[in-house]
C-alpha cells in the first residue's frame, strides 16, 4: 500500500515537472491572456444574469464593475453563495424560475428552494426504496445495499443521538430527528456537485430548521415537566431574589440554542464554497496557470474533501444538538451541569 | 475585491427572505410527515423488532445453556447413584455368594459328615452280620466237626452209660 503511493507521488512529481515549464511557455504567450480574458467575459455574463435577477448587493455590485470593465471575484463569488431566481446551468443557458406573490408576500421559487424540493425528491426516493425494502422484511433477514448504508445512518442516529442524549421517551423524536438529519445532509452534498446549490447555506433555511428545534424542544419541555415544571426550569432552582437575574437569562438561553443552530449550519457550509470559489479565482486574480495548477486546484480539491466530511459533520452537529437541546428540556434532574457543557459546544 | 465582499456580505448573505422560510417549513413538514409514514415507522419498527429478536435469541440461548447445564448436572447426579448402586449390588452379590458359598460348603460337610457317620454304621451293622454269618458258620462247622468227631468216636456203650448217668443225674438232681 505505501510503495504504491510512493509510485503515485513520483508519478504525480513527473507530470509537474513536464507541465511548469509548458506552462511558464503558454503563460508568456499572447495566446494565454486572450484565454485568460475569454475566461473573463464568460464570468462576466454569468454576473450579468445574476445582476439581472434581483439582489441589490449584486446590482451594486454591478455597477461598481462597469467603469473598470472587469468583474470581480468577490461578485461571482457572492453570486454563487446567494440565492436568486435563475437556476443557471452555465454552458446549456439558464432557468428563469417563476415569483409568486401572495397576499404583499414575496413567495417566489428561488435557486434554493429548487434545490430543497431536489433535496426532498431524492429524499422520498430513496427512503421510500429503503421503507418498502424494510416493509416486507421479517427479523431473520439481513438488510442489504442501500437499505444496509442507510440502516447505518438511521441506526447511528437512533442510538448514538436521540437515545444517548434524550434518554426516555427518545422515540418520540426520532422522525424529526431522522428527516431533519437527512435533509440537512441531502442539502450539504447536493451543494457539492456541480449545478448544485447550498441550501443550508442559506440563513433563511437554517433559520426555519432551528425554529423547528426550538418549537420541538419548547413542546417537549411542556410535556415533560407542565406549565409549573416549565415555570420552575425558568428559575432555575434558584433562590427567589435571584429571579429577576434568572428569569431574564434562562428565556435568552432558550432562544440563543436555535440562534447558535442556525448560525453554524449556515456559516460552516457557507466559509466552505467562499474558500473553494475563492481559491479558484486566485488564479483568475493572478492570471497565471501555475498558481493554478500548485495552488488553486489542489488546495480546492483539499477543502473540497473537507467539505464533504464537514457536510456530513454539519448534519451530525445539527442532529446532535437538537437532541441534546430536547434531552436538557425534558430532563428532570442536573440540566444546568449539562446545560454549561452544551454551551461550550 | 475586499470591500465589495464587505459590502456584499452586509448586504445580502444575513439578508431575510420570507418565500424562502416559507418553502423550507413547508418542504420540511411535507417530508417529515412522507418519511414518517413511507420510512421511519417501518425502518424503525424492523430496527426494535430485530433487537427484540436478538435479546430474545440471547436470553433463549441462555435459558438453553442453564437447562443444559441443569440437565448435565442432573445426569451426573443420576450417573453417580448408579455408580452407587452397581457398587452396592456387587457388594451384595459378592456378600450373598460368600454366605451362599459357605452355607454349601457346610451343608456339604455336614452332609459328608452324615453320610460318613451312616456308612460307618452301615459298615458296623455289615460287619457284625458277617461276624454274625461267621460265627454260624462256623458254629455249624463246629457242630459238623464235632459230629464227624463224635461219630467217629462215638462208643454205644459208653454212651450208653453216660446217659445213663446223666439220667440218674437229673433224677437225682430234681429230688
Amino acid at each position: 500500500m505505501k510503495r504504491v503511493n510512493i509510485i503515485q507521488a513520483n508519478s504525480l512529481l513527473k507530470v509537474i515537472a513536464i507541465l511548469v515549464p509548458l506552462l511558464f511557455n503558454v503563460n508568456g504567450l499572447a495566446f494565454a491572456s486572450s484565454e485568460q480574458s475569454s475566461g473573463v467575459t464568460k464570468n462576466s455574463s454569468v454576473a450579468v444574469a445574476a445582476t439581472a435577477v434581483s439582489a441589490p448587493a449584486a446590482e451594486v455590485a454591478h455597477g461598481a464593475e462597469a467603469p473598470e470593465g472587469e468583474e470581480k471575484a468577490g461578485d461571482v463569488i457572492m453570486h454563487h453563495i446567494l440565492d436568486n431566481s435563475t437556476f443557471a446551468f452555465e454552458p446549456f443557458g439558464s432557468v428563469n424560475l417563476p415569483k409568486i406573490v401572495v397576499g404583499g408576500y414575496d413567495i417566489s421559487v428561488t435557486k434554493h428552494v429548487v434545490m430543497l424540493w431536489v433535496v426532498s425528491a431524492l429524499l422520498l426516493i430513496v427512503f421510500s426504496v429503503v421503507g418498502g425494502k424494510y416493509k416486507n422484511m421479517t427479523p431473520r433477514h439481513a438488510p442489504k445495499g442501500l437499505a444496509n448504508a442507510m440502516e447505518a445512518l438511521v441506526e447511528f442516529i437512533r442510538l448514538d443521538v436521540a437515545k444517548s442524549n434524550i434518554g426516555h421517551g427518545y422515540e418520540k423524536h426520532l422522525p424529526y430527528l431522522l428527516t431533519v438529519f437527512f435533509f440537512i445532509l441531502f442539502c450539504n452534498l447536493l451543494g457539492l456537485i456541480p449545478y448544485g446549490a447550498t441550501a443550508t447555506g442559506n440563513v433563511n433555511v437554517t433559520l426555519t430548521l432551528s425554529v423547528f428545534t426550538f418549537f420541538v424542544t419548547q413542546i417537549a419541555a411542556f410535556k415533560a415537566h407542565g406549565v409549573k415544571g416549565y415555570l420552575q426550569h425558568l428559575t432555575a432552582g434558584t433562590h427567589w431574589s435571584l429571579w429577576i437575574i434568572m428569569v431574564p437569562i434562562e428565556i435568552i438561553g432558550q432562544f440563543t440554542k436555535p440562534f447558535a443552530l442556525t448560525v453554524r449550519l449556515f456559516a460552516n457550509m457557507t466559509a466552505g464554497h467562499i474558500i473553494i470559489l475563492s481559491l479558484i479565482f486566485i488564479s483568475f486574480i493572478l492570471k497565471s496557470y501555475i498558481v493554478a495548477v500548485a495552488v488553486s486546484v489542489p488546495f480546492a480539491i483539499f477543502i473540497y474533501l473537507l467539505e464533504l466530511f464537514v457536510a456530513f459533520l454539519q448534519a451530525f452537529v445539527f442532529t446532535m444538538l437538537s437532541a441534546l437541546f430536547i434531552g436538557l428540556a425534558t430532563a428532570h434532574e442536573g440540566h444546568d451541569e449539562a446545560a454549561a457543557g452544551a454551551a461550550h459546544h | 475585491m475586499l470591500t465589495s465582499g464587505i459590502i456584499l456580505l452586509a448586504g445580502s448573505l444575513l439578508s431575510p427572505n420570507p418565500g424562502l422560510i416559507f418553502w423550507t417549513a413547508v418542504t420540511f413538514v411535507i417530508v417529515l410527515l412522507i418519511l414518517k409514514k413511507i420510512a421511519w415507522g417501518p425502518i424503525l419498527t424492523a430496527l426494535e423488532e430485530r433487537e427484540k429478536g436478538i435479546q430474545s435469541s440471547i436470553d433463549r440461548a441462555h435459558q438453553a445453556k442453564d437447562e443444559s447445564e441443569a440437565i448435565l448436572r442432573k445426569n451426573r447426579e443420576l450417573l453417580a447413584k448408579a455408580d452407587a448402586e452397581s457398587d452396592r449390588i456387587i457388594r451384595e452379590g459378592k456378600d450373598y455368594s460368600e454366605k451362599l458359598r459357605a452355607d454349601i460348603a457346610e451343608k456339604a460337610q455336614a452332609e459328608a459328615k452324615k453320610m460318613i457317620t451312616s456308612a460307618k454304621e452301615e459298615i458296623e451293622q455289615e460287619k457284625r452280620r458277617a461276624l454274625d454269618v461267621l460265627r454260624n458258620e462256623v458254629a455249624d462247622l463246629a457242630v459238623k466237626g464235632a459230629e464227624k468227631i463224635i461219630k467217629s468216636a462215638l462208643d454205644a456203650d459208653i454212651q450208653k452209660k453216660i446217659v445213663d448217668s446223666m439220667i440218674q443225674d437229673l433224677s437225682t438232681k430234681r429230688n
